[in-house]
């Protein structure tokens, strides 16, 4: 049990990872990794929600949407469920954890309706794992972006002191950047297999 | 039924959804501090950067949060001051502005030039080269980097040599972060005397490099009856708040590298004041 875990957090990190293998979550990808702080802050955010969404989707996917035979609703009630869970989340942040809620700060609402939490949510699903299992993917995959993101912060950090020609200056030089990042990421394919299966 | 049971599932997951956030917004309700608020709009909003802090609305949270100065706002002033003082329920303070002064009077027939520059009108750029097409290493550049950090339109180039508008300039320090020689500097408002070198080199060739550069020969710290003048890496510096602005440096310096600007009119200066 614990290494089918522990192969399912090591996939979905190193070969499945959500950005980078996935193309899931690009925008925040690009968007927030200027900096390693904002970066971290992101990640850590994205984590948590990833794993509250699937703890509260996948109980409401196996007891009522597959129940009353609606799995086809599974979008719709996901980013429903998802929304007011992270405004919830944010509510209760806010009362009980001023300063948690304060470095998350903007990061939190941003993601409400991200596409990588509600591909985690959706790909549990089918991906037919267990509640367990689901969450663990979750934890994986959140972490396979904090990965991905601080990497990509230290590559922009030294792209802005690095003489990039005038054309390529700005986003062009951040998304061939990030493709072979990606690139770079499949050479992972097999390994997780390879090593614990 | 076919369509009855979805369209039921998911209006009451919303409905629930929606009830139990303005449950908890009713239970974890948070009194936001409307000061923040009241202090933003009372700031000029003009965002410069200047009090140190990333806008006026950053600004208005530290005041709130992080207790910081009421008097910080440049582009304000006291003006300012006194408002934000009014909604924090503190005293203001004196706070007296600053304008900016660019430390040469290497104008294009003072300072020799060691070659003609030809590429991208930049004082950054100029600089790469040779520290400058001046022979002096120290003055100002002359292509107007902080002409494009100002704001307020209160700095141009004239005869080569960047000059503040102290009608229009607010002592939002742009101008001095963007001087890649570092000549810009801030003084209180009140002073107009100030010397208008910036060259640590030795009397003999900074005077080789340009007519109007400060020797350090040290006539106006004997001639300055207020004890106001120093020399330090050869060059004089005048300390602006022993300063009377009596003018006595200025008639005695061999080089004219001390200026006094005239006085501002009186309702000028009392508006900056």
């Amino acid at each position: 049990m614990m290494t089918q875990l522990f192969i399912i957090i090591m996939g979905v990190i190193l070969v499945n990872n959500y950005v980078l293998a996935q193309f899931l979550g690009i925008c925040p990808f690009l968007g927030v990794s200027k900096k390693l702080n904002s970066a971290v802050g992101m990640s850590l955010a994205v984590t948590f929600v990833m794993v509250l969404s699937t703890v509260a989707t996948w109980p409401i996917q196996t007891f009522l949407l597959d129940r009353f035979n609606i799995g086809y609703m599974q979008t719709v009630v996901f980013i429903l469920v998802i929304a007011a869970l992270v405004q919830l989340v944010e509510l209760a942040l806010k009362k009980y954890m001023p300063p948690l809620y304060r470095s998350l700060g903007v990061y939190l609402p941003l993601i409400t309706t991200n596409c990588c939490v509600l591909g985690v949510t959706v790909n549990n699903i089918d991906s037919s794992y267990n509640f367990i299992e689901s969450i663990a993917n979750s934890f994986g995959a959140g972490i396979g972006f904090l990965l991905a993101m601080v990497l990509f912060a230290g590559i922009r950090g030294k792209m802005e002191n690095s003489d990039i020609p005038e054309v390529l200056k700005g986003v062009p030089s951040v998304l061939i950047a990030a493709s072979i990042l990606s690139v770079s990421f499949m050479g992972f394919s097999g390994v997780v297999e390879g090593i614990f299966g | 039924m076919v369509y009855l049971t979805p369209i039921l599932i998911v209006c009451v997951t919303g409905i629930v959804a929606g009830v139990l956030l303005t449950i908890a917004a009713k239970i974890m309700f948070v009194p936001a501090d409307e000061r923040v608020e009241q202090l933003t709009e009372a700031l000029p909003g003009a965002n410069c950067g200047g009090c140190g802090f990333a806008g006026c609305s950053d600004y208005a949270s530290a005041i709130v949060n992080d207790g910081a100065d009421i008097n910080l706002c440049p582009v304000g002033g006291p003006a300012v001051s006194a408002l934000l003082a009014g909604i924090m329920g503190v005293e203001a303070g004196s706070a007296e502005g600053e304008y900016a002064v660019v430390l040469c009077g290497g104008y294009d027939n003072k300072t020799n030039k060691i070659f003609e520059y030809d590429g991208i009108p930049s004082c950054k750029a100029v600089k790469t080269l040779y520290g400058g097409a001046g022979a002096c290493g120290h003055g100002c550049l002359g292509y107007g980097d902080c002409v494009e950090a100002c704001q307020f339109d209160a700095i141009g180039v004239v005869n080569g040599v960047a000059w503040v508008d102290r009608n229009n300039c607010l002592g939002c320090k742009a101008c001095v972060k963007a001087c890649p020689n570092g000549i810009i500097t801030m003084v209180p408002r009140h002073n107009l005397t100030y010397v208008a070198c910036s060259s640590t080199d030795k009397g003999a060739v900074t005077r080789k490099a340009c007519e109007a550069g400060c020797i350090a020969c040290g006539k106006c710290v004997k001639v300055c009856k207020f004890d106001a003048i120093k020399v330090e890496n050869n060059k004089a510096v005048i300390d602006p708040v022993k300063c009377k602005n009596c003018g006595m440096c200025v008639k005695e310096c061999p080089t004219h590298a001390i200026v006094k600007l005239p006085k501002p009119p009186k309702a000028a200066a009392a508006a900056a004041n």
